[in-house]
């Protein structure tokens, strides 16, 4: 099975084209929304999907991803209900590179290696674990090498520059900078710092580097896409969601505007 | 066994540094930091002083005569961590972990709180060193703990409620971390228990160890031998943590960790996370977790705020799965009955965490023999449990 990040970076690469990846909590509203959105995200230009886990303690996200994930977890939505979907959203020829986001936890509990194969065989392209360092479960992380899912690593403002070489070095698929020191959510103004960052991680590795945390406008989007090989939005999608799908869907074709005209 | 943790901080399988990468260089610096005073001597004599001067220690080791009587077995002896300044063993850890975010230039506090006496010996050590200090409070606590919660703000501490999931430790630690996350260029988390990320759980361990250093002096001088049980609460493990680690090697000593049953452990209603749990990962560590069977985190449920957890210290793990230490679970009723019958027996009020291991002794004082020696860590006092106790008794 091809995997579909590596394809979209490699296209994206040679066309030069920005990426846009999109990040929702699977279950949330319910489970058919959440297909719904992520067949209209590939419609409108969403270049990669991160489909976020639900987990009972996310420490590193704000109130509005907090919210989205308890909603979802009232439906004890479960790790095969993420597969389930994806293998249906596969079946349906959807092409979009779906990249699972979520708390070391419930991975855990699913058994690490279990969770690479079924994840691959799903049609899963690649894995965010925000709470997992390369330091820690590296039999996971080489099991889901040679299943050819990506472990894509996460770089933070507060990271020395030996420690980020070594990230970005491990890091497939692409790199997800970590715009602000904080946890997710929307805000007024991003770092002003970032864009060092950003050109610094830039010159370290050939992989795109994409931005993520804290951004929600189409302004916002633009701007760092200028910086950044692309940008990553969660809880500003999780935001227009509350208030319906169509709203979600209208705000991701705004944002995938804005990162694409750039 | 004491060199345990691993230079990762894993105790066995347990452990190790679960961190958002945001973390890890806050975590690195602190490693280094702790490395670097636990061989400073000028540290350690800035820290006794605070300790003896300031605290109160050492803490009195007592013989309860009366207590023994009643189970005419055994002899019982209490350390008296209740006797500290503030109230609990938690004062112990906030002065060391005070100084030391002091040394690496920290300018501000923030801490989780269950019962509210870690959130009131932090609030404590923030004015001694003139730090800012937040305290995360999950909403059900601030309700049952509402004096702590009027101390903390006495003591200039900013209490923050926390709305979000159970509304009590767990939560509130979460809070902690993302204040962490955000602030972490001028904060230093004081953690209050053994539990957490690298290095936390030595780190913490090492500061509350005086309890169990002292412990051993005092037994030796006053029964010119070392006991034959050592008991103490486990809610994440701090006091338990700190009174075992100096008997780890000496096999003659039994080892007792007791855990919150609440209202038991085949209810849904309980917070023995060792008893019922199995391995999983929160907060940064690897442990016996309270989770369903999709990984999603329990909520615990005690009638002590201060072991409603649904985790535990990786190294209480490590120490269940060695055999070297005995996990049960007492219930919140034996628990009131361990808090009665030591509050009209000996004239000493302890906390409803310690009240565990007194609600222990029933089963464990008939196997004792005439001369074996039972030492129970009360780790704080009862005042912050007046008014629970009250809607029982």
């Amino acid at each position: 099975m091809k995997n579909l990040l590596s394809e979209k970076i490699k296209q994206a690469k040679r066309q030069k084209r920005k990426l846009f990846c999109v990040f929702l909590t699977l279950g949330y509203p319910s489970i058919a929304a959440t297909e719904r959105l992520i067949l209209s995200s590939a419609a409108a230009g969403v270049d990669i999907l991160e489909l976020g886990f639900p987990f009972s303690d996310p420490l590193a996200d704000g109130p509005t991803i907090q919210f989205s994930s308890q909603q979802a977890l009232k439906k004890n939505v479960s790790i095969k209900d993420a597969f389930d979907v994806v293998t249906r959203l596969r079946k349906k020829g959807c092409k979009l590179p779906i990249v699972f986001f979520g708390y070391i936890n419930p991975v855990f509990s699913y058994g690490t290696k279990a969770f690479a194969r079924d994840a691959r065989s799903a049609g899963l392209d690649g894995l965010i674990i925000p709470d997992l360092p390369p330091e820690e479960e590296t039999e996971f992380q080489s099991e889901c090498r040679k299943q050819k899912l990506h472990f894509v690593q996460l770089v933070a403002p507060t990271t020395a520059d030996p420690r980020a070489k070594m990230l970005v070095g491990k890091s497939q698929g692409f790199v997800y900078y970590v715009s602000l020191r904080g946890v997710t959510g929307t805000r007024k103004a991003l770092p002003a710092d970032l864009k060092a960052h950003l050109l610094k991680l830039k010159r370290m590795t050939t992989k795109p580097v994409l931005a993520g945390f804290g951004i929600s406008t189409p302004e916002q989007a633009r701007d760092i896409s200028r910086m950044a090989d692309g940008v990553i939005v969660g809880s500003a999608v999780i935001e227009h969601l509350k208030r319906g799908v169509s709203a979600a869907e209208r705000f991701i074709q705004k944002m995938s505007q804005a990162v694409h005209g750039v | 066994m004491s060199q345990l943790p691993d230079v990762k901080g894993h105790f066995g399988p347990y452990g190790g540094r679960y961190v958002p990468e945001t973390l890890v260089k806050a975590c690195e610096e602190l490693t280094a930091a702790y490395r670097k005073i636990k061989r400073d001597k000028k540290f350690h004599e800035e820290l006794r002083y605070y300790l003896e001067s300031y605290a109160g220690r050492p803490t009195a080791l007592y013989e309860a005569k009366n207590l023994s009587a009643k189970f005419g077995r055994g002899r019982i002896f209490l350390k008296r961590e209740d006797l500290l300044h503030t109230g609990a063993h938690k004062i112990n850890s906030t002065l060391a972990q005070g100084l030391l975010a002091k040394r690496l230039g920290k300018t501000r506090l923030v801490a989780e709180t269950g019962a509210g006496q870690h959130g009131v010996a932090t609030a404590t050590a923030a004015c001694v060193f003139g730090l800012k200090c937040v305290v995360y409070m999950g909403a059900v606590d601030i309700e049952r703990q509402a004096l702590n919660v009027y101390k903390m703000k006495l003591l200039g501490a900013e209490v923050r409620p926390v709305h979000s999931g159970s509304k009590t430790l767990k939560d509130a630690t979460n809070e902690a971390i993302r204040d962490w996350v955000t602030n972490v260029e001028d904060t230093h988390y004081l953690l209050g228990s053994v539990v957490g990320p690298h290095p936390y759980p030595e780190m913490v361990r090492e500061f509350q160890s005086v309890i169990g250093k002292e412990t051993r002096r005092q037994i030796v001088k006053q029964a010119g031998r070392l006991p034959n049980y050592l008991i103490a609460c486990v809610g994440g493990g701090s006091n338990s943590m700190g009174f075992f680690h100096p008997f780890l090697k000496d096999r003659s000593v039994r080892i007792v960790g007791i855990e919150a049953a609440g209202e038991g452990v085949s209810t849904p209603h309980h917070a023995a996370s060792i008893t019922k749990g199995r391995p999983g990962i929160l907060h940064g560590m690897k442990s016996y977790l309270l989770q369903d069977k999709n990984g999603q985190v329990l909520l615990a449920h005690s009638i002590s705020a201060g072991l409603d957890y649904p985790s535990v210290g990786p190294e209480h793990a490590y120490l269940k799965d060695s055999g070297r230490v005995s996990y049960y679970a007492v219930t919140d009723g034996d628990a009131l009955k361990g808090f009665e019958v030591l509050t009209k027996l000996e004239g000493i009020m302890p906390a409803l965490e310690p009240s565990h291991a007194l609600g222990y002794l029933p089963k464990l004082m008939p196997k004792t023999k005439k001369n074996d020696i039972v030492i129970v860590c009360i780790s704080g006092r009862g005042d912050k449990d007046i008014h629970t106790v009250q809607q029982y008794l």
